[in-house]
This record gives structure tokens, C-alpha cells and sequence, in this order.
């Protein structure tokens, strides 16, 4: 069996203009780099190794925030390109300041996201000494890049930058490191601009044929839509391919708001914190459509009992991913653009409206119990959703919290949903959200967090005030590392073990960093307290003070079935 | 037959390729047998040949998790079609007067090379396939093995004449 599969070379750039050659230093061409692939903002810190560059970049007309944590620095890039499409730029010193943004690339790994890292190395001679700040930052991100370099001369530089830029953005996006010794980038090379067009790549036409198939045989279909409809700005295709079909559609955490929430092929999302009638429309379905997803085990938990009745048609730019946790019947290397036009072709108009109501019958209605006491989750959220008109960009930390928002504000916005789902990175938010700030000035962005995640990167307030970025951050404060809490209280016998956390009073931290915040404490009191937050100038903390042991209803344990699904009524204190 | 499935992978002559590639294998935790490395016939061009242990759909993963490395050119799973399959091993054993004899008769029968007599020892060199190396290993271990090497898998289709083995490289 021959399975070659010829990469394109990814040496030298093409061109489409005639080259203009520039005689520069190695910072000048970063610097040019940068701003011939449209690079507008970047997040970064400076510090001995990388400070050429710095010197060359006020010449430059690119905006520089200079962050608080180069950590930040990485998701805030992520943020922007979460946003965007666009590759995200961050920037940091050799040593301390190059692993500081290790996080935030493995958190863009995981998730996809096409973000270009710079980091000064020491000289090239002090390579290997274990020089003053030296640290082999390219052998630390191997696992947790698309690519790396280490620049050997300012000759190769102006080539890396662009095949860097090129890799981060083309196929499955993702982080890509460029390490740059301190004295390549004062030394001189020759320029000229490379900027590569991206080509994605098409599926056959007989695997379309096929899948066709199989999608007008199906009698209980599902789509499942992932990241990549998103990365593929593939929202109009998604909505014409399940409309000509009529055949539901359910999302991945990832790829809430590929669809408008309140569209009427959309049904939620699936996994281990999403409503039971998904996870039971799974377990019925004949037919699953995956585009732009990998059946991550939060979705799928055992995997030899998920959808059991399903045949399965996989759509993903990544082969690898094809294959890889489910057997498909049908799989399809291409970008969920192309991808689900040219399976809209290839199948016939349908109506599943029978199939549908029998999953929507089957649905709780969503939010907290009537008897719930104090601040619920449900309605901070449908404050946020009330007072922003559905217009806010949400972008949440890790835990209970981003399950609640995931579930119940609806997202009729595209792109409206940003959070770290495959690394699950706690202190992602706040910083992220100055990211989609970045990219949507005008647009209202909000930042909700646990008050155990909030913590994780509170420096960037001091970030916010000297930008004078505009971000208002719901804290859902329950005085626990909640989400853990939960699992002590269901596997661990309660026993709470370092999960009691306490934070400052954000009311008063605020105006040390000059901003405003407020304490919210009363059901009756939220929606006074979004409205303010939207009518109060500059970032904003509003601290909710909601029940300790709330939790995340239901949940399908690690590894779990729809069989072995806890839901509310059965938990008993 | 030898065990275990046998890919071709042509990778750019950067530094860290290897790395890249056996990182990969240890972080996805894929089990391999061999990997051997060296020129191929495209300047700047490295050749690996890499036994992994399993089955076709592990395999397929683990091309696949390849060909998304940047500096990965190109994988070949050359296990079907009965490939050209060599491994090379440097065998010293311990012999002198009589037994030297014996190794020597031994080593003629497997095609063996003696390529180094001292006082207590001799040295073989086997080329062949894997099975024929574990055979003379195995015959001449009545003996002591004072010391042995063997180079691992090396690889290559069968010609069909249809592949261009040509990889395109600019630099
Ligand atoms: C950096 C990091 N450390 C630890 C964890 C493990 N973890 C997952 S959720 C969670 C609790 C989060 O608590 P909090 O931020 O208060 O949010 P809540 O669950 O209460 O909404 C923890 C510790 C993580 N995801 N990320």
C-alpha cells in the first residue's frame, strides 16, 4: 500500500508583485515582516534579548500593548485571532519571558488558533553556555506548536517571518515560534517581501457522491459542528446545507455561534455538561455529519457507546483527525467552507421535522430550579444577553461558569463564543478578552470568569486602564474552585479539598487600578448592575455572589454514557 | 515475515528533524521498533525508515501525525508488496583454535563476512533480512557475544516504475 501524500514544498514564498529588495537589519525586518502581513497589533514584554527589536518597532506603524505577563501577552493574541481569522502576534525576551508564554501557545494548540510567537534568544555564540537567560525555548514548545525556528542568520529571517505567518494561518491553523538570536536581528541581510496565498484543499467528488448517500437515506440525521465552521468562516454554508436538508444541528463548545441559537435547526450542544435530549438525540441518531470537529472525549466519553446507531460523515482540513477517535463511514479532507457546499450539492432537499420534535419533546427547559435562592448563573447571564441586545462577544475562563455560559445565553451572534476548550486554560479570559477587544472596538466584549480563574491574570487590569480598553468582566464568585468542587461533591465524597479560595474585594481592587467595580449581591439587583457596567466608561468588574455549591447539571462522568448521566433530581444535598 | 509495519520518511536535512519525529512518537505514545536514518538520493534530503508496532489503522495515524510535521516531505507505508527489507549487524564473538573454525563455517553459510580476527575473538559482519540476523544470532550465541550492533530496518519498495522518486526541494 502506497499512501504518499506529496506535501507542497513550504520553501521559497511566492510573490505576486516584483519583489522590492531592502538592505536592513534583522529587527527592521521583522518589523517589515510584520507589517507586509498586515499586522496591526501585538501583544508582547521586552527584555535583553529582544530588545533590537524593540528598538526598531517605534519606527513602525503597528500597535505594541505592552502586557503585564507575556502569558497574557498569548492570549490575547489567541483572542484576537479567535476573533479575527487573522494571525495573532506575541512577543517576549529569551528565558523567563519566552517559556512565560508556553501556556498560551499550548492553549492556541489545542484549539486551533493562528497565532505567530516572537522570542529573543541570546547571541549565537552563547547558544548552548547556558548563558544569562538562555533556555532551548524551541525544544520546550515542540509538542504544543504547528512549527518552531530558530533563526541561524538575518538572511533566512525575512523568509522564516513569512512561512511562519503562512504556517500559523494555512490548513489547521495554529501557534507557530519563531526564537530570534539577539545578534541576528542587528545584523544586515537583504529583504524582500514573501506573503504566501493560502490554497485549501478540496475533497474528491466521489467522496461527496458518497456521502450524499448516505445523508438522503438518513431518517434521524445530525449535524455536528465543530471550531473549524468557524475558522472557516463557513456560518452561511453551515445554515444553507442544513436548511436544503433540514437536518438538526448541534455544536461543539468550539463551534457555539457557528449557528444562530435561535435558529430553528438548532439544538444545543452535546457532552458532558450539555442537556440530556442532545445526548439522547446521539444515542438515536442513524446519521452524523461531523465538520470541523476532532470528537473530543468530552463529547464523545466512551467512545465504544457513543452514538451507537450512527454512521458518520467527517469533514476536516486535518487527514489526521479523519479516522483518529471514531471510525467514519465517510471522510472528507477539506475546509468546512467548501466542504459543506459541496455536500449541499451532492444531497437532496429533506425534512426531518418529525425527528426534530421528537428530540425538542424531549427537552427541560433551561435555567436553574424554581426554588433557587440568591444570584443564579442563568441570570447573569440573561442579564449580559438583556442589557448587550445579544451583541456581546463573550469570552470565558474554565469551570463551572463557562459551562453555564456556554448553556444559557444564546448565542444568535457569530463568533460570539470564545473560550479555551482543549486546554481548558484557567486565567484565559480576561486576557483573551483584550484580544477580541482589540479586533472589535465598537463592539460591547465581555469577560466571565470563575473567582478562581479571575485570579490567574488580574495583573492585565493594570493593562486595561493603560490601554483604556473597554472590557466588562462578570465574575461568578462562589467563594470554590467550583468545577473541581463539583467533582469532589460527586466522586469524592464532598471532601473539599483545597477548593475553598477567597479573592479581593473587586469592588476596591478596581479603583487601585483605575477602574470601577461593584459587588452584586441580590437577584434584583443584576440587570441594574449589567446595565451600569454598559453605561460606566472603561473596563468593569461585576463581582456576582452566587450560591457556593451550585452546580452544572446534567453531567455524564470521565468516560461515561448517556446511561451514566447525573442529573439534578437524582442528587440529593 | 518480518514484524511490524515500515514506513518510508523522507524529511528536509534540518537540525532537530529527528527530534521533531521522535517527539512525536513519544508524545502520542506510538510504539516503535526502529528508526534509522541517513542521505537519500535528493541532497538535503534525509531517508528514515521507521518499524512500528501494530496494526494498519495505528499505522495510518501515525503517517498521518507525520505528514503534519513542516519539515516532513513525504511518508510511505512500504509494508504491502514485499519491500526490499535489510538490516545490517556487527557480531564479536568469543572463539579461538577450534571454534574460530566453527563461527567461520557458520558465518559462510549465512553469507557472513568475518571482517576482524584477534586472539580471543572474531567479528561478523550479517547483511540480510531481520529473521536471517536473529538466526545467526541466535547459532553463534553458544558461543559468547562479546559484543553486537545491529543497524535496524532499512526499506525500499519493490520497483513498480510508476513512482517518481524524485522530491522536490528548493532551498
Ligand atoms: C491553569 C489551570 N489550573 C487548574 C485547572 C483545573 N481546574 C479546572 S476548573 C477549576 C476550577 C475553576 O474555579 P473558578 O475559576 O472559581 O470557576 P468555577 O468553576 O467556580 O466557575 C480548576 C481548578 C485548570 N483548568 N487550569
Amino acid at each position: 500500500m502506497t499512501i504518499a501524500i506529496d506535501k507542497p514544498t513550504t520553501i521559497p514564498a511566492v510573490t505576486q508583485a516584483a519583489p522590492e529588495v531592502k538592505r536592513l537589519t534583522g529587527s527592521r525586518i521583522m518589523c517589515e515582516a510584520l507589517k507586509n502581513e498586515g499586522v496591526e497589533i501585538m501583544w508582547g514584554y521586552p527584555g535583553g534579548a529582544i530588545m533590537p527589536f524593540y528598538d526598531a518597532l517605534p519606527e513602525y506603524d503597528m500597535h505594541h500593548v505592552l502586557v503585564r505577563h507575556e502569558q497574557a501577552g498569548a492570549h490575547a493574541a489567541d483572542g484576537y485571532a479567535r476573533a479575527t481569522g487573522k494571525v495573532g502576534v506575541c512577543i517576549g525576551t529569551s528565558g523567563p519571558g519566552a517559556t512565560n508564554l508556553v501556556t498560551g501557545l499550548a492553549t492556541a494548540y489545542m484549539d486551533s488558533a493562528p497565532v505567530v510567537a516572537l522570542t529573543g534568544q541570546v547571541a549565537r555564540a552563547f547558544i548552548g553556555h547556558d548563558s544569562f537567560q538562555e533556555t532551548d525555548i524551541v525544544g520546550i514548545t515542540l509538542p504544543v506548536t504547528k512549527h518552531s525556528f530558530l533563526v541561524n542568520s538575518a538572511a533566512e529571517l525575512g523568509d522564516v517571518m513569512h512561512e511562519a505567518f503562512h504556517i500559523a494561518r494555512s490548513g489547521r491553523p495554529g501557534p507557530v515560534l519563531v526564537d530570534v538570536p539577539k545578534d541576528v536581528m542587528l545584523e544586515e541581510a537583504d529583504y524582500t517581501s514573501a506573503v504566501r496565498p493560502e490554497q485549501p484543499p478540496h475533497g474528491g467528488q466521489g467522496d461527496y457522491d458518497r456521502a450524499g448517500a448516505l445523508i438522503d437515506r438518513a431518517r434521524k440525521p445530525l449535524i455536528l459542528a465543530g471550531h473549524g465552521v468557524i475558522l472557516a468562516e463557513a456560518y452561511d454554508e453551515l445554515r444553507s446545507f442544513a436548511e436544503r436538508t433540514g437536518i438538526p444541528v448541534i455544536a461543539t463548545l468550539l463551534g457555539l455561534s457557528c449557528i444562530p441559537e435561535s435558529h430553528p435547526l438548532y439544538l444545543g450542544w452535546p457532552g458532558m455538561h450539555g442537556p440530556a435530549h442532545i445526548n439522547r438525540a446521539i444515542d438515536e441518531a442513524d446519521l452524523i455529519v461531523a465538520v470541523g470537529m476532532r470528537f473530543d472525549d468530552r463529547i464523545t466519553g466512551k467512545l465504544e457507546t457513543w452514538a451507537p446507531n450512527a454512521r458518520f460523515v467527517h469533514i476536516d482540513i486535518d487527514p489526521a483527525e479523519i479516522n483518529k477517535n471514531v471510525k467514519v463511514d465517510v471522510g472528507i479532507v477539506a475546509d468546512a467552507k467548501d466542504g459543506l457546499a459541496s455536500l449541499a450539492a451532492s444531497s437532496s432537499p429533506a425534512d426531518h421535522t418529525e425527528w426534530i420534535e421528537t428530540i425538542r419533546s424531549r427537552a427541560r427547559p433551561e435555567g436553574p430550579p424554581g426554588d433557587a435562592q440568591g444570584i443564579t448563573p442563568y441570570d447573569v447571564l440573561g442579564a449580559i444577553k438583556h442589557g448587550t441586545g445579544g451583541e456581546a462577544r463573550l469570552v470565558t475562563d474554565v469551570g463551572q461558569h463557562q459551562m453555564w455560559a456556554a448553556r444559557f445565553y444564546g448565542y444568535d451572534k457569530r463568533n460570539s463564543h470564545i473560550t479555551s476548550g482543549g486546554l481548558g486554560t484557567m486565567g484565559f479570559a480576561l486576557p483573551a478578552a483584550m484580544g477580541v477587544k482589540a479586533a472589535f472596538p465598537g463592539e460591547p466584549v465581555w469577560a466571565v470568569a470563575g473567582d478562581g480563574g479571575i485570579q490567574m491574570n488580574i495583573q492585565e487590569l493594570a493593562t486595561l486602564a493603560q490601554e483604556g480598553l473597554e472590557i466588562k468582566i462578570a465574575v461568578l464568585n462562589n467563594g470554590y474552585l467550583g468545577m473541581v468542587r463539583q467533582w469532589q461533591q460527586f466522586f469524592h465524597n464532598r471532601n473539599y479539598s483545597e477548593t475553598r479560595i477567597t479573592g479581593p474585594d473587586y469592588e476596591k481592587l478596581c479603583p487601585a487600578y483605575g477602574l470601577q467595580g461593584r459587588t452584586v449581591t441580590r437577584k434584583e439587583d443584576v440587570q441594574a448592575a449589567v446595565d451600569w457596567a454598559m453605561s460606566t466608561p472603561g473596563s468593569v468588574i461585576l463581582d456576582f455572589r452566587i450560591a457556593q455549591e451550585a452546580n452544572v447539571y446534567p453531567m455524564i462522568p470521565s468516560g461515561g454514557s448517556v446511561a451514566t448521566m447525573i442529573e439534578e433530581s437524582e442528587v440529593v444535598g | 515475515m518480518e514484524t511490524g509495519r515500515t514506513l518510508v520518511v523522507l524529511v528536509r536535512d534540518n537540525p532537530g528533524v529527528l527530534t521533531r519525529v521522535a517527539g512525536l512518537f513519544r508524545r502520542r505514545n506510538y510504539n516503535i521498533e526502529s528508526l534509522v536514518v541517513g542521505h537519500s538520493e535528493t541532497p538535503g534530503v534525509s531517508r528514515m525508515t521507521v518499524v512500528v508496532a501494530g496494526g494498519a489503522p495505528e499505522v495510518d495515524q501515525v503517517a498521518k501525525q507525520l505528514r503534519k510535521l513542516i519539515e516532513v516531505l513525504e511518508v510511505r507505508d512500504v509494508s504491502e508488496g514485499s519491500p526490499l527489507l535489510r538490516e545490517m549487524a556487527l557480531i564479536r564473538v568469543a572463539a579461538d583454535g577450534a571454534q574460530r573454525t566453527e563461527v567461520t563455517e557458520l558465518a559462510k553459510l549465512f553469507g557472513a563476512k568475518v571482517i576482524d580476527v584477534s586472539h580471543g575473538s572474531i567479528t561478523l559482519e550479517m547483511t540480510g533480512s531481520e529473521m536471517k540476523v536473529d538466526s545467526l544470532v541466535r547459532l553463534v550465541s553458544k558461543f559468547r557475544v562479546i559484543e553486537m550492533v545491529r543497524s535496524g530496518r532499512i526499506a525500499m519498495a519493490r520497483d513498480t516504475q510508476e513512482r517518481d522518486n524524485t522530491v522536490a526541494l528548493s532551498a
